[in-house]
């Protein structure tokens, strides 16, 4: 009798990861394919084969510069921005245990886009706009850490934070509209843009400037996947097991911030990713951490990728921001799930 | 059986003092669980048995005061190190939508496992024995927000059974639940103790239940200690007085002699012949 129970308990299991590994090849696999969907589709016309032809063989043509330049740093950087912002969304869901949380609830977006603004009302003029992304980096990070001070009581309460971040968001927010009503009228339209979210003129040094912040952030979170899912049994049991509460919680913190900010210094206002792709990434392999982290950030990078392509070729000639397609076709999608699966919140 | 009785006691208290904010609750506690049984705290609400187990559990820092755990202060170890020997269930504790109970047991094995070691077949061992011996295994793949209140109660003392600790506190671990259920928990709890040897420290609302189950009962009352011993000796009238300001009168099972106690109505004063009466049929 007990035999057979292990026995089904342990295919069960088996099944299980099985089922994961099935999502994450699926996942990847249809990353791989819509890397090549964009590497072909823009306002110039390449086939299929002069693709392969360029990223093969690179020489100095008008395609060549069209792919190495132009769409392939693009892509990556969509890809990168996707994929740090869901895993920063998943993250931060978990630590303050709620569905609805997105990496605004904790002020990185309304901290970067203030800083943004600041940069181009004040400093556009004296500073090259390659500094855009250090500034709102910065403004991530200290509005970050004015969330985390201010809801400081001992020890961070999450549910305290979140009330703080909406409190402080609202401000920021406030500062950067009356920033943009009275800043000239390139500027604004700049900061408007930059609000949006958009990947435009992405460049291989933006590339090079997100990629660190993931190669250090996605390991150290997958290090403390454990704690976070011990942590989502309440802080009571988690302390019974033996983790070290206020530590994992800055280190997941930490590594939240500096993903999620990192992307929206390069990307802008794309945020909302940060709070759909952890969930339909929930859908298909459960909320345990070490699993959601890299399906979110497969999931993330596909909804970045493709708002970025519909934005580059939906509109021809006109080039559009992702942020549009994130938030335009993403959230009644999401709205639609939630819908149709009942989900209790 | 073992004779866990002339073992020493390996979870101590000294002097506790204890709060929240600025409102002491605890007010010098010294105690001293005994190995191998199973130990209930019993007082009224606010005497500070739930301020006392989270101290005792270092899920609280005592203001003054310390609790040894094999002779190291506890709020000084290693959380990790200390979770290999004590378990604490919390009250009321919420699993998150959509974890499977095999899942929730299974985060009982969290302080034996490191970023690189793991030894997946001694987890899969603990994990399996807590579920059968908690009756949890024919629902491990359910999830634990659609199960019953006492199912689900199980599911949580089957997690802290996996971290195989040889100390386990549990607060109000039966409250919300059917008499039934409430009785079948603790007898889950006395065995725990009386079969495989583990230390059981519990809080308990119903002072019949804890009277039949444990071994040794701690009184508390406004943050201190007022009297412990087996539930024969401490569980009596006067006491009961003492302890919550309750005008009962105690009897005993005649099945098990474990003692019982009857509240007196206010309206209607027992007479003497009354109890004579009780205590006849009791014998």
């Amino acid at each position: 009798m007990r035999q057979t129970v292990t026995l089904t308990l342990d295919s069960k299991v088996q099944s299980d990861s099985k089922r994961l590994l099935h999502s994450l090849i699926m996942l990847s696999l249809l990353l791989v394919a819509s890397v090549g969907l964009s590497l072909c589709l823009g306002s110039f016309p390449t086939s299929f084969t002069q693709v392969l032809h360029a990223l093969a063989a690179p020489q100095s043509s008008d395609i060549t510069f069209i792919i190495w330049e132009l769409r392939l740093p693009r892509i990556l950087l969509a890809i990168l921005v996707g994929a740090a912002l869901a895993i920063a969304g998943a993250i931060l869901q978990s630590i303050v245990r709620n569905p609805l949380a997105s990496p605004d609830v904790i002020g990185i977006t309304s901290g970067a886009a203030l800083a943004a603004v600041l940069f181009l009302a004040l400093l556009s003029t004296t500073l090259s706009i390659h500094w855009l992304p250090v500034a709102a980096m910065l403004g991530a990070l200290v509005s970050a850490l004015l969330v985390v001070s201010l809801a400081w009581k001992g020890g961070i309460s999450p549910s305290r934070m979140v009330l703080v971040g909406i409190g402080l968001a609202a401000a920021m927010g406030a500062g950067t509209t009356l920033l943009i009503v009275i800043s000239d009228d390139s500027a604004a339209m700049t900061a408007y843009v930059w609000l949006t979210g958009s990947l435009y003129a992405a460049q291989w040094d933006d590339v090079r400037g997100l990629l660190p912040w993931l190669v250090i952030a996605v390991p150290i979170s997958l290090a403390f996947a454990r704690h976070a899912d011990a942590m989502a049994l309440g802080d009571a049991v988690a302390e019974g097991l033996g983790v070290a509460i206020l530590r994992s919680r800055l280190v997941l913190l930490a590594c939240s911030v500096a993903l999620a900010g990192a992307a929206v210094a390069f990307a802008g206002g794309l945020s909302f990713v940060g709070l759909i792709a952890p969930h339909l990434a929930a859908r298909l392999v459960g909320r345990n951490m070490a699993r959601l982290v890299p399906a979110s950030a497969l999931v993330g990078a596909l909804i970045v990728l493709y708002a970025d392509l519909l934005g580059r070729v939906a509109f021809l000639p006109k080039d559009l921001p992702a942020g549009i397609f994130v938030a335009g076709i993403g959230a009644p999608f999401f709205v639609y799930l939630l819908h149709r699966s009942r989900a209790r919140f | 059986m073992t004779q866990p009785s002339h073992q020493p006691p390996r979870l101590t208290g000294e002097a506790l003092q204890a709060g929240y904010d600025t409102r002491r609750v605890l007010d010098g506690v010294d105690i001293a669980i005994e190995e191998g049984k199973l130990t209930v705290l019993l007082g009224p609400n606010g005497s500070g048995k739930s301020t006392l187990l989270k101290t005792l559990a270092r899920t609280l820092t005592p203001s003054d005061g310390h609790v040894y755990l094999d002779g190291k202060d506890i709020h000084r170890s290693k959380t990790r190190e200390v979770a290999k020997r004590l378990g604490i269930l919390p009250q009321g504790p919420v699993a998150p939508e959509g974890l499977s109970v095999k899942q929730l047991v299974a985060m009982g094995r969290f302080p034996h496992q490191g970023l690189w070691q793991k030894n997946a077949q001694q987890d899969a061992e603990a994990i399996r024995e807590a579920m059968t011996y908690t009756h949890v295994t024919e629902f491990a793949e359910r999830n634990v927000d659609a199960l019953s209140g006492g199912q689900r109660q199980r599911c949580w003392i089957a997690m802290v059974l996996a971290q195989q600790t040889d100390l386990i506190l549990l607060d109000e671990p039966t409250t919300f639940l059917d008499l039934k259920v409430q009785v079948d928990l603790l007898e889950l709890l006395s065995r725990l103790a009386h079969e495989k040897g583990r230390t059981l420290l519990l809080v308990l609302h119903d002072l019949n239940l804890a009277a039949a189950y444990a071994d040794q009962l701690v009184m508390m009352c406004d943050g201190r200690i007022v009297t412990s011993g087996a539930p024969s000796e401490v569980f009596t009238a006067p006491n009961l007085k003492r302890v919550f300001d309750l005008d009962a009168h105690v009897i005993h099972d005649p099945e098990s002699g474990s003692p019982i106690c009857v509240p007196r109505k206010r309206n209607q004063p027992a007479t003497e012949s009354d109890v004579l009466a009780l205590q006849r049929c009791a014998m």
